[in-house]
């Protein structure tokens, strides 16, 4: 503004001194004021040029985290530890990539970390500690505490990084336009199921289905891929008996899985693991397990280490202690991917860096092999999917052979044409 | 008297010579590391064979030869070392320091320093040959990879994969004196040989930037499109420049492709199809020819760059990484 008028304010000095040049006296008073300009313009020119090209101060983008703590459940065995800082450390691990690239381009990331106890309130720690002091917030809630955030008023000019949940509502009918998805949704997992089951032609499926609600969940996005596939469900069970593995195993299963038709594969939906893990080897008849347990599908998983992901994969264990998880490849790819639009950006504000992770041009690095950008109709992060053994990478989904006229990740949930997403169609 | 002697056998040697050389157009060997076969082939790219292959070490990646072509430097990844290889008996004749996990280097023109990227520890190591030793560690961005140094040797340049970046490394201070974002994950780099263009490679971003070696800006940002090829399938590594600084040529991954670019007008003049996942390119050293790296198909590829055609492909072992060719 002031660099704009200043040069026309002189040019005007210059001309009135023109026209009253016969007046010696007027004119040396004007030369000396019009001189006087230059010098200001001189002086304060150095000052303007730093505050637009940010080559000289250093920049903060400050992230805020906000999680809060699951509710504990009775594990189901002592094999795997409890994990209680999932998500947590792969935001960490971003913030000091962030930073290195923030060394070289004046740009300075910080973290602050909110974790809600499992009987909190998420929204009232937004309203008091985050709203007004963040524009960019990483989130490990689930869908319901997701959408009050991002419903918030105050929730306007931040953008929510959501680094967990996997509903396909929250992608479509509860879709919200401040509100980005790091996580694959679970129609891109049953889909990238789907399309390898197909290349195995193993496409006549058993259903089991646990209880919970989101068991439920996980089975429609099963049926969903499956109809789209051109895969038959033969049958389909809820899974009522008893959660102990030594009374439920052997006799239950076995009868459980005793069915009139033949099938391929048994397709488990227990996102809580209380069951799945205890279907395989003990049907009725020998058919592999995939769904949440046997061959999973995942955004990250230990066994993946091609396109360079053995180097995040040596990174976290040094830095955590222990193997990524899902939650943490989710945040760390949260962290990065407003790292990447800021640092192209140049920029710590909602609406430039917004542009960026929107735009054409950005490209994350994932470790998985292409560049991963946001879907503009559901803002879910297009990514490939892992389908892995507990011990082995069996494949990679898009499947080869699985063509689209974008790019083959789209092949993997709700296209542009299947959403109800409604703010996208809106514009 | 002796002066007509040398003459004589001048005069003898070179009518062998050219009485030779026609047989055996391309007389030259390549040596290729296989990075799943703990392996190096060696190949005759005139018959179009693969002579022997013999074990280095564990997960071999990057490899170089040295000005004299006597020997060849080799980053056995999980081994955590560099082997110094005959290349007349392929026996390991040394190995050089390289901190942890090498995977690729660059040889200064004298041939007596080798910059490593050390991926696991965002370093640059630089190694002093004659000595086997490492004389310094430079501090740069996250996952290290392409690094290449300028043919006046004043600078050795870092692509960090993470971190976006390539960092000018001066070549005597051993300081950074300047970094340039690039696009997304960085993986090559290679200078024009009158050191006055860094031509480095985005595999993310499908894109290769053109950096002019004064100002470290990129002058040219060069997006590949090839009809019938998925855009994300576009991910370009390997890179050269020729000498004359006519034409420069880059593999597009498993795009399965080699551009060939115009060095002048930076246009793209041609795709070439090649192998499987194609990554690393090396000239024959009389520049008549480039050999490619195809991971995925398993073999190498023949460019004839005169006619622009791919003349051949020779099955080599698994996982091929990279290239290095023996006159």
């Amino acid at each position: 503004m002031h660099l704009k008028s200043f040069p026309k304010k002189s040019g005007f000095m210059i001309k009135i001194a023109d026209q009253r040049s016969r007046e010696i006296k007027a004119y040396n008073t004007l030369l000396f004021i019009a001189k006087r300009f230059l010098l200001l313009i001189i002086l304060f020119l150095p000052v303007f040029a730093t505050s637009v090209s940010f080559a000289k101060e250093k920049q903060i983008i400050k992230i805020a985290f906000l999680a809060q703590t699951p509710k504990v459940r009775p594990p189901l065995s002592n094999l795997d530890p409890v994990i209680e800082n999932k998500g947590v450390t792969g935001a960490e691990l971003a913030i000091e990539d962030n930073n290195t690239t923030g060394k070289y381009t004046k740009q300075r990331f910080s973290l602050d970390k909110f974790i809600v106890p499992a009987d909190g309130n998420p929204a009232d720690v937004f309203d008091k500690k985050i709203a007004g002091k963040y524009v960019f917030v990483v989130t490990n809630l689930k869908a319901v505490a997701t959408n009050v955030i991002a419903d918030s008023t105050r929730a306007k000019d931040i953008l929510v990084f959501d680094a967990a949940t996997t509903d396909d509502a929250m992608r479509n009918k509860d879709c919200r336009a401040n509100v980005l998805h790091l996580l694959p949704s679970r129609s891109m997992r049953t889909d990238a199921l789907a399309q390898y089951m197909v290349k195995k032609r193993w496409t006549k499926w058993f259903l089991v289905t646990g209880t919970a609600a989101e068991d439920k969940l996980y089975a429609e996005a099963i049926k969903r891929s499956a109809k789209k596939f051109g895969i038959k469900i033969i049958q389909e069970k809820t899974w009522e008996h008893t959660y102990d593995a030594r009374r439920s195993a052997q006799s239950d299963v076995a009868v459980f899985t005793q069915i009139d038709d033949d099938y391929d594969v048994l397709v488990v939906a227990d996102e809580q693991g209380q069951f799945g893990e205890y279907l395989d080897y003990r049907t009725w008849i020998p058919r592999p397990v995939i769904g949440t347990q046997g061959l999973t599908a995942s955004a990250w998983h230990r066994t993946h280490e091609q396109w360079g992901a053995v180097q995040i994969q040596n990174r976290f264990k040094e830095k955590a202690g222990r193997w990524m998880e899902e939650e943490d490849y989710g945040a760390y790819l949260a962290v990065r991917a407003i790292g990447e639009a800021a640092t192209r950006a140049q920029s710590n504000a909602y609406q430039p860096v917004k542009d960026y992770l929107l735009g054409d041009q950005f490209a994350l690095q994932g470790y998985k092999g292409v560049a991963l950008s946001f879907r503009s109709w559901d803002r879910q992060l297009r990514q490939p999917v892992l389908l892995a053994a507990p011990r082995s990478l069996v494949a990679v989904a898009p499947i080869e052979g699985y063509l689209h006229p974008k790019t083959e990740l789209d092949t993997l949930g709700y296209d542009q044409p299947e959403t109800v997403c409604q703010w996208s169609q809106k514009k | 008297m002796s002066m007509e002697s040398k003459k004589v056998k001048k005069l003898v040697l070179s009518t062998l010579l050219s009485s030779i050389l026609p047989v055996s157009a391309n007389a030259e060997t390549v040596f290729v590391t296989l990075e799943k076969d703990n392996a190096l082939a060696m190949v005759d790219p005139a018959e179009g064979e693969l002579i022997k292959t013999v074990d280095v070490g564990q997960r071999p990646r990057g490899i170089t030869i040295s000005p004299d072509y006597k020997v060849l430097y080799i980053a056995t990844s999980d081994d955590n070392i560099i082997k110094v290889i005959d290349t007349d008996s392929l026996k390991e004749i040394g190995t050089l320091p390289s901190a942890d996990d090498p995977e690729t280097f660059a040889l200064n023109p004298k041939g007596d320093r080798l910059y490593v990227s050390n991926e696991d520890d965002s370093m640059v190591t630089v190694i002093d040959i004659g000595k086997k030793k490492a004389v310094k560690q430079i501090k740069v961005g996250v996952e290290p990879e392409g690094i290449a140094v300028s043919p006046d040797n004043r600078w050795v340049v870092s692509a960090t994969e993470t971190t976006n970046m390539l960092h000018w490394i001066d070549a005597k201070t051993h300081e950074i004196a300047e970094n340039t974002l690039i696009d997304a994950r960085p993986r090559a780099v290679t200078f024009t040989a009158d050191s006055k263009f860094a031509w480095a490679t985005s595999e993310m971003g499908s894109t290769l930037s053109i950096l002019d070696a004064n100002s470290k800006q990129v002058v040219k940002r060069v997006s590949f499109e090839i009809p019938g090829v998925a855009k994300d399938k576009i991910q370009p590594v390997g890179v050269v420049v020729d000498k004359e600084g006519k034409r420069g040529y880059v593999a597009l991954g498993p795009a399965n492709r080699v551009a060939v670019m115009n060095a002048k007008s930076y246009e793209v003049e041609k795709y070439l199809l090649v192998g499987q996942r194609v990554w690393n390119l090396a000239f024959s050293p009389d520049q008549k020819r480039l050999y490619t790296t195809n991971g995925v198909s398993n073999d190498i590829s023949i460019i004839d760059l005169d006619s622009l055609t791919v003349t051949k492909s020779i099955a080599v072992g698994n996982y091929p990484w990279g290239v290095a060719v023996k006159p």
